[in-house]
């Protein structure tokens, strides 16, 4: 045995003669003009190659920074509402009649002494919201001692002002192209010079259900319909899919059956997202009959959809727990259950949570299978139940996407940066409990 | 109201059985709770599901018959001349009643049987719903008081409850296939339909889309012909320019982060690629639309090309960078995966690390990157809101990729948005549609996940 390994080592290791012998070939060969050539070559493909991978990494990181450049850039500015200041006399025989539409253009009309003609009024009228009536009689109605005096209130304006004041016309072009009256244009810059227009913090995004006009519409409605259908999904999904991960990863035979099943989960997970719309459809409201547009059924679409997801997240951190932890419960006398119960699902629990959030965070941004249910309704109350017709975040944003106006394009980016920043905010959690409890058995 | 009712007292109850349940075995045996067969929360949870568990499997068949049995009683109550006929005018009388009884308007006038009908059902309901309450909570005591009964220091409450929780785990593992046996029943049964009104080969072969049906003979422009033919084209479209760019940029940018980017790097890069990732496709449909198609159209009209406003490069950039990402981590797996001793030996040799990676990782990887790009491809023909935002609605037939093309999802969501008659075969054509989209994407997914795991184990 020893002589065997001797003798390699001498097979391998020259000796000094042959060594030198050798040598000198190899070393005219490197400095041969054909081989540094060859290697300048090569080298320069090395850095090409490596240039390759870093353009490839810079362009997905630009494509990143311009599609949420474009969003904030476009949506920024709806977190803020143009209003108009004005003196308003309350009149108790209108009030009464609820009529405060002309008490408001009275007041607007006061500003401009100089505009007498119809038209001219006409053109004043059309700065104010069509809302701005409803927010006097909240007012009103809030206080009611307010009849009969004379006050200060700032009303919305309409939504070509909005986004007149946020400068998103040209001015510098004729008026037909614009889009928006020369006289609107001066009226609004009267306004703006005596300090009667001015902008303020945008609630009526938050608060308000969906509306034709931009300036009134709000994700309010939209926001509790995708809390509504969360919560359903999360009732459903989170339970049914840690009992299944459970099951499939700790008490399953292996046989064809579970095999079959789990070749099932992941092709589910596959499965494009309009086809469990298309099921829901059929299913839920065809067969069983369930009202539409109702986030019951939406959140239960999206259960089936997230069911793979946290079913699999959940057998790997139930996979991550080590079998000494099974065997010393075991050990000791507990039941497979409760070894189970009491020792491995405790300890896989910040793995199945981060799962959990994922899936989750997916539920939020779908759309697709939400359009087939009939969610995608012009809804102007904010839902009250499961069962009320709703609608959700995404959904909105596709619906505002369509909307001819400027004002919902802005409307919309306000939108799509709120969904992404709850997004962001899930995902950043699921993130940090993961480095948090992450464990290396 | 009822419902509410039972469940708080199942509620209720399901707690008194677990507490009656656990003081009873720890009374039967004077306190010695060594002597019993199992702890004495088992014979808790023991007493609590012979409370809670038929009562709740009576609610759950109870609340799945009870509208059916209603609606037949009342239906058998009412003229001849109501009840018989087509079977839509059927459904049309039985969503009146439903509506009626509910309280919700109608939009005509209801006939008075009908309306009376209406009444009737919705005091068969209310009775219903009534005697369920009294059925179930009595089944609920009726069930603590045997399951406190059977309570005592042999009785092995344990085993008992571990056998309900298994058979619950075995349901809750077979969601998922009934899942799949409901999607793939549901668009079976609605496309056979869409199939009797139009021939199987028409769909699949014809190459004339336009589902718009004539109302009335001499409609203009609405000739119902369901050729799927310009639909798989346009898909098929966007679903390449998508590829051509996720496919390079993502491998590509795999390979930087897997074999070039130090660990400084690593840890901003990955994040911010599954930002990308993580952002909702409607996003995506609205960049596309308003900010990367009217890129597209002013460069091509710069080149002096006539590019559609709703051109279908626009549509396939977005997708491509919307796949970027899975593209990347699927890669990006399956590189890692190939095992360091191969780099190694490569870099012994005296190769480079570029040509290791072209000569030795990636032909090692080639079966995992394969299964990534087809899943990849799966993922963008199912891809619904970045098309329907972005691409157009008319079905044409062109390779030409700066004008409008239609997709299957387009027409899917397009067609079932908005008001629908179950019955006609433009709401049904969708079934159809779903149905194709389903088969190749589960085809596809199937030979992926497949080539994984098989590669996967080769390496392990």
């Amino acid at each position: 045995m020893t002589d065997l390994v001797e003798q390699d080592v001498s097979a391998v290791t020259p000796s000094p003669a042959s060594s030198s012998g050798s040598n000198t070939p190899v070393k005219s060969r490197v400095r041969s003009e054909a081989f540094a050539r060859r290697l300048r070559a090569r080298h320069v493909a090395e850095r090409r190659f490596r240039l390759a991978g870093a353009a490839a990494v810079a362009l997905a990181a630009l494509m990143l920074v311009v599609l949420l450049g474009s969003i904030v850039a476009k949506g920024s500015t709806a977190f803020w509402e143009a209003r108009i200041r004005l003196e308003v006399t309350l009149d108790p025989a209108e009030v009464a009649e609820r009529n405060y539409a002309p008490i408001l253009r009275r007041a607007l009309h006061a500003q401009f002494p100089q505009v007498t003609d119809r038209a001219g009024k006409r053109v004043l009228n059309d700065l104010l919201s069509s809302g701005a009536p409803y927010e006097l009689e909240a007012m009103v109605a809030k206080n009611p001692a307010l009849v009969g005096t004379t006050l200060t209130v700032w009303v919305r304006a309409d939504d070509e002002i909005d986004q007149l004041v946020k400068g998103r016309y040209r001015r510098d072009l004729p008026e037909s192209e614009r889009g928006l009256s020369d006289a609107k244009i001066a009226a609004a810059d009267a306004l703006l010079a005596s300090g009667a227009l001015a902008q303020g913090f945008n609630t009526t995004l938050f608060t308000a259900g969906d509306s034709r006009e931009p300036e009134q519409a709000g994700i309010g409605g939209a926001i509790v319909g995708s809390l509504l259908t969360l919560l359903v999904t999360m009732a459903l999904s989170v339970p049914v899919g840690i009992s299944a991960a459970v099951y499939l990863e700790e008490f399953a035979p292996k046989n064809r059956w579970t095999d079959l099943i789990e070749v099932n989960i992941n092709n589910l997970a596959a499965v494009p997202s309009i086809i469990f719309g298309l099921l829901g459809l059929a299913v839920f409201l065809g067969f069983f009959g369930m009202p539409r547009s109702a986030p019951l059924v939406g959140g239960l679409v999206m259960a089936l959809m997230t069911l793979p997801v946290i079913i699999i997240s959940a057998r790997v951190a139930l996979k991550a727990v080590p079998p000494s932890i099974r065997e010393a419960a075991l050990g000791i006398g507990a039941s497979p259950l409760q070894t189970v119960l009491h020792h491995v699902l405790p300890l896989a629990m910040p793995g199945i949570l981060t799962g959990t959030i994922i899936g989750m965070a997916r539920a939020l941004g779908e759309t697709a299978p939400l359009l087939m249910i009939g969610m995608v309704a012009f809804i102007v109350d904010v839902p009250h139940g499961l069962t009320d017709s709703a609608t959700v975040l995404p959904v909105q944003i596709y619906m505002w996407a369509d909307s001819p106006e400027r004002a919902f394009t802005e409307r919309t980016s306000a939108a799509i940066l709120i969904l992404l920043g709850v997004l962001i905010l899930l995902n950043g959690t699921a993130v940090i409990l993961r480095k948090i409890f992450e464990r290396r058995w | 109201m009822q419902l509410t009712l039972l469940a708080l007292i199942l509620a209720l109850l399901t707690v008194i059985g677990f507490m009656t349940g656990r003081s009873r075995a720890a009374a039967s045996v004077g306190g010695r709770v060594a002597e019993l067969h199992s702890v004495p929360s088992y014979h808790g949870v023991y007493v609590a599901l012979w409370a809670g568990l038929p009562a709740l499997l009576l609610f759950v068949a109870w609340t799945a018959a009870e509208g059916w049995l209603a609606m037949q009683l009342v239906l058998s109550s009412l003229p001849e001349r109501l009840t018989t006929g087509d079977g839509q005018s059927v459904a049309l009388l039985k969503a009146d009643i439903l509506n009626l009884a509910r309280g919700i308007a109608t939009g005509r006038e209801p006939d008075p049987l009908v309306q009376d009908a209406a009444r009737r059902y919705a005091g068969l309901r209310d009775l219903a719903d009534w005697s369920l309450l009294a059925v179930g909570a009595s089944l609920a005591v009726a069930g603590l008081a045997w399951g406190r009964h059977r309570i005592g220091p042999d009785l092995r409450a344990r085993p008992a409850v571990e056998r309900v929780v298994r058979v619950a785990l075995i349901v809750c593992s077979m969601v998922a296939i009934l899942t799949t046996v409901g999607i793939v029943l549901s668009l079976l049964f609605e496309a056979l339909r869409f199939f009797t009104v139009v021939s199987p080969l028409d769909f699949l072969f014809g190459t004339h889309w336009s589902p718009q049906m004539a109302m009335r003979a001499d409609q203009v422009g609405s000739s119902g012909s369901f050729g799927a033919i310009p639909l798989f084209a346009g898909t098929l479209l966007i679903t390449v320019i998508a590829m051509l760019v996720a496919v390079p940029v993502g491998l590509m940018a795999a390979i930087y982060m897997s074999e070039y980017a130090g660990r400084g790097v690593r840890t901003w890069l990955k994040p911010a690629l599954e930002i990308l990732a993580g952002i909702p496709t409607v996003v995506y449909g609205f960049f596309a639309a308003l900010t990367m198609a009217p890129f597209v159209r002013s460069v091509g009209e710069a080149l002096g090309l006539d590019v559609s406003s709703e051109s279908a490069l626009a549509a396939g950039i977005v997708m491509g960078v919307m796949i970027i990402p899975f593209v990347s981590s699927l890669s990006d797996d399956v590189i890692n995966a190939v095992p360091q001793s191969l780099r190694d030996g490569s870099y012994g040799l005296g190769a480079t690390r570029s040509e290791t990676i072209k000569q030795v990782v990636l032909p090692a990887a080639l079966p995992g990157i394969v299964a990534a790009v087809m899943l990849a491809v799966s993922r963008a023909i199912g891809e619904t809101m970045i098309v329907t935002m972005a691409s157009g609605l008319t079905a044409n037939m062109t390779a030409n990729p700066l004008q409008a093309v239609t997709t299957v999802t387009t027409q899917i969501a397009t067609l079932l948005v908005g008001d629908q008659e179950f019955d006609s075969p433009k709401t049904l054509s969708a079934f159809g549609l779903g149905l194709v989209l389903f088969l190749v994407t589960l085809c596809l997914n199937m030979v992926a996940l497949r080539v994984v795991r098989t590669y996967r184990e080769k390496y392990d």
